[in-house]
């Protein structure tokens, strides 16, 4: 594999009709420069450090639960759209990756209905006074 | 099983824009993953699984906290450590998740370098990778090792809440297992491109089929995949 095609970014195929792919079908597999790696992991420990800070200085409140999210987004989009490559797969994989687990949203909001009606009756049936 | 060709490797490039290429290539008779191989996409359908797996555990933990009258122990305190004499809250976990990061990094140069035929910086790259895992493993021993001394059991502990050792043990446990697997791959993985198997086209031991170094891929997905489940569980159970 030439120099040339490691550096090709695959971007550059993007409007490439398949009847002409083979051409370049010989850069086989995902080629990015390694820069983007390392920026990708500097940004990494960038939101940790940012995560574990949240904890460090005990914010609390929706302030801390909406940074917690935020950070825990941003770091888990970069490790699959970089890291593991789902930014270049073709969208009929990464739709049939990404889109289930949105089903487990749905989970979440059930069981957040039946632990609050759970916890409800506890308070109302079990709990001693605290 | 012939191997299918792989026609433009490239970028996600559908033969229709949108939703229109998704329907276009899930449709009729055909290959739905088109510049995917077989070995990659199971990896994917796996890691889906699992991804739903890990669902559940947090899901069962989010329940049990949810609905427990008894105050949750904090674990902002339940995880400090004394270091030089300073109490600092979370800080085995704040490292232990710097060096699963360092090794999803160095996991991901190695794939490159894969991909560029240079065995030696490959193979070298994941075994850094697989030696952060262990230390990462290790870590997590000390944890258990630590917590248990103080009392905290599947069924009880000595502040709060009762769930928090189940919930504790088994996500944890599950995630460490993952991790575990995930060196032994790593090590087995990097011993084929160290010793040249990828290039020279030798079959394997199981499948008997070539390997290509595709695999050291595979393998990363799998890796990152334990790097990403750690981000959720470091952010609901540690930091929540």
């Amino acid at each position: 594999m030439t120099n040339a095609t490691v550096q090709m970014e695959g971007q550059l195929q993007d409007h490439v009709h398949d009847a002409v792919a083979p051409a370049a079908a010989h850069a086989k597999g995902q080629q990015h420069p390694i820069k983007l790696y390392l920026v990708v992991w500097a940004w990494l420990f960038v939101l940790s450090t940012c995560s574990y800070l949240v904890d460090y200085f005990g914010l609390q409140g929706s302030l801390r639960w909406s940074l917690i999210l935020l950070f825990m987004m941003l770091k888990a989009g970069l490790i699959v759209a970089v890291f593991m490559h789902m930014a270049w797969e073709r969208l009929a994989l990464a739709y049939a990756i990404l889109l289930p687990p949105v089903a487990v949203l749905v989970f979440v909001s059930i069981m957040v209905l039946e632990s609050e009606y759970t916890h409800f009756l506890r308070v109302m049936f079990f709990a001693t006074p605290a | 099983m012939a191997e299918t060709i792989l026609t433009n490797t490239g970028p996600g490039a559908g033969r229709l824009p949108g939703w229109r290429g998704i329907a276009a290539d899930w449709a009729s008779d055909q290959r739905a993953f088109k510049n995917v191989s077989w070995g990659k996409a199971m990896m994917w359908i796996f890691l889906l699984s699992d991804t739903f797996i890990f669902s559940c555990f947090l899901l069962s933990y989010m329940t049990a906290r949810m609905s427990t009258t008894v105050p949750w122990p904090n674990p902002s305190e339940v995880f400090a450590l004394n270091l030089g004499g300073k109490h600092i809250p979370l800080i085995l976990i704040a490292i232990m998740t710097f060096v699963l990061i360092s090794s999803s990094g160095t996991m991901a140069m190695a794939v490159n370098f894969g991909y560029r035929r240079d065995r030696v910086r490959t193979a070298i790259l994941m075994l850094v990778t697989a030696a952060f895992g262990a230390t990462f493993v290790s870590m997590q021993a000390f944890e258990w090792t630590k917590l248990i001394m103080e009392g905290v059991r599947p069924w009880s502990n000595p502040w709060g809440a009762a769930q928090f050792g189940s919930s504790f043990f088994m996500i944890t446990g599950f995630h460490g297992t993952h991790v575990t697997i995930g060196v032994i791959f790593l090590i087995a993985i990097a011993r084929k491109v160290w010793r040249g198997d990828f290039d020279v086209g030798r079959r394997g031991f199981f499948t008997s089929r070539r390997g290509y170094y595709e695999i050291v891929e595979i393998t990363g997905l799998y890796w990152h995949f334990v790097d990403l489940v750690w981000v959720f569980i470091f952010a609901f159970f540690y930091l929540w």
